[in-house]
């Protein structure tokens, strides 16, 4: 048996350096960081203060995104758990699907879902209209 | 060949469940039972090597030094990545019987025997050698003992494979570099007298590199060497978000 031979070592891909994955891999940390505390704060605030859940209706929403700090919140809140977890879930396919074809269409159909859930989201936080009811 | 047993140390009755596959006859690995007695100091590649002596001669494993140096007989343990020759039938609970697998994640050519090859090929590519610029020097390469101990850890790798297929992703990726290959890397990321840090932390920067390590410390747990693996691996990635472009 002969020794196997030398191939040419792996290169980063051309086209210049890119910091994609480890970009991807600190938003992880800080967004999770972050996140503790909003959707925990968020938690406290929707089920366990003054009543909890039970004063939860149209009239307590509109009074809170009439202030741009909880818009601000829930904004931020949308944004970040789903970037989270779409590239959680990013990290989840390229784990276990093996066929390009198969990893496509996952991410692609992660990628509307992601999309899809943002856009909406952030059209009602800015579009809310309290006197409709 | 006989051994005087001093009359305190008893032989002990173990039994070994191996899983064992035949290519040609086997569509997926089945397990095995053979019991043997052992001595409580024998380790578990004499009890292997007991076993195709005097039961089963068709029972295949890799085996070379026998003295945790070779790397060669790293098989799973009770479901933990050891090599057969640094594990005592002591250690072992022997009131079960001791289950005996190949390692995880490479191909499966026979009974305990793995195909290396892309395990190696991983460690291939992160050129684990000397790279340098300018002159050749006339001297020696001198380097200060403080800067000697930076990568100290990582060059006790004997490339067993215990770490890379005990990680849970390498199981479902086959294409991660693998946790083996980050510590050759890190051998000469962190060695002063090498200058191919830039060219390697770039190969361990691509999507199949350090970023898909997610601190599951199997590694470090597997590495019969001591290794601490996963703090390697971290250190690797602390190099590409600290290094200047």
């Amino acid at each position: 048996m002969s020794a196997p031979a030398l191939n040419v070592p792996k290169t980063a891909r051309s086209g210049g350096r890119t910091n994609y994955e480890m970009w991807s891999w600190i938003f992880m940390r800080v967004s999770g960081i972050v996140l503790v505390f909003l959707v925990l704060g968020h938690l406290v605030i929707m089920n366990i203060l003054d009543g909890g859940v039970q004063r939860i209706n149209f009239a307590f929403v509109a009074g809170r995104w009439s202030s741009p700090f909880w818009q601000v919140w829930d904004l931020l809140q949308l944004w970040l758990a789903m970037i989270h977890g779409a590239n959680g879930l990013r990290t989840i396919i390229n784990d276990y699907s093996e066929r390009d074809q198969t990893r496509f269409w996952l991410k692609a159909a992660l990628l509307t879902a992601t999309v899809f859930t943002i856009a909406l989201g952030t059209l009602v936080i800015f579009t809310f209209d309290p006197t409709i009811s | 060949m006989t051994t005087t047993v001093p009359e305190q140390i008893k032989r002990l009755d173990v039994t070994f469940k191996i899983a064992r596959f035949i290519p040609e006859t086997d569509d997926a690995p089945h397990y095995e039972e053979y019991s043997v007695q052992a001595l409580p100091t024998d380790r578990v590649l004499t009890v292997l090597q007991q076993i195709k002596d005097e039961i089963d001669g068709t029972l295949t494993f890799r085996r070379s030094c026998a003295h945790g140096i070779c790397g060669s007989d790293a098989i799973r343990i009770n479901g933990r990545n050891r090599l057969a020759c640094k594990t005592l039938i002591k250690d072992l609970n022997i009131k079960k019987p001791v289950v005996v697998e190949a390692i995880k994640g490479l191909p499966l050519e026979k009974d305990l025997v793995v195909d290396m090859e892309p395990f190696f090929q991983a460690y291939r590519d992160v050129m684990p050698f000397l790279i340098t610029d300018g002159h050749e020097p006339t001297r020696e390469r001198l380097q200060s003992a403080e800067d000697r101990a930076r990568f100290d850890d990582t060059t006790k790798c004997i490339l067993c494979a215990c770490c890379t297929t005990s990680c849970p992703v390498f199981w479902s990726d086959g294409q991660y570099f693998g946790p083996q290959a980050i510590v050759g890397a890190h051998r000469f990321i962190f060695d002063s007298r090498d200058s191919g840090t830039d060219l390697r932390l770039d190969i361990l920067n691509s999507q199949e590199g350090v970023w898909r390590c997610r601190t599951t410390f199997n590694c470090t747990d597997a590495c019969p060497r001591g290794i601490e693996v996963t703090k390697a691996i971290q250190e690797v990635k602390r190099a590409l978000m600290f290094r200047r472009d």
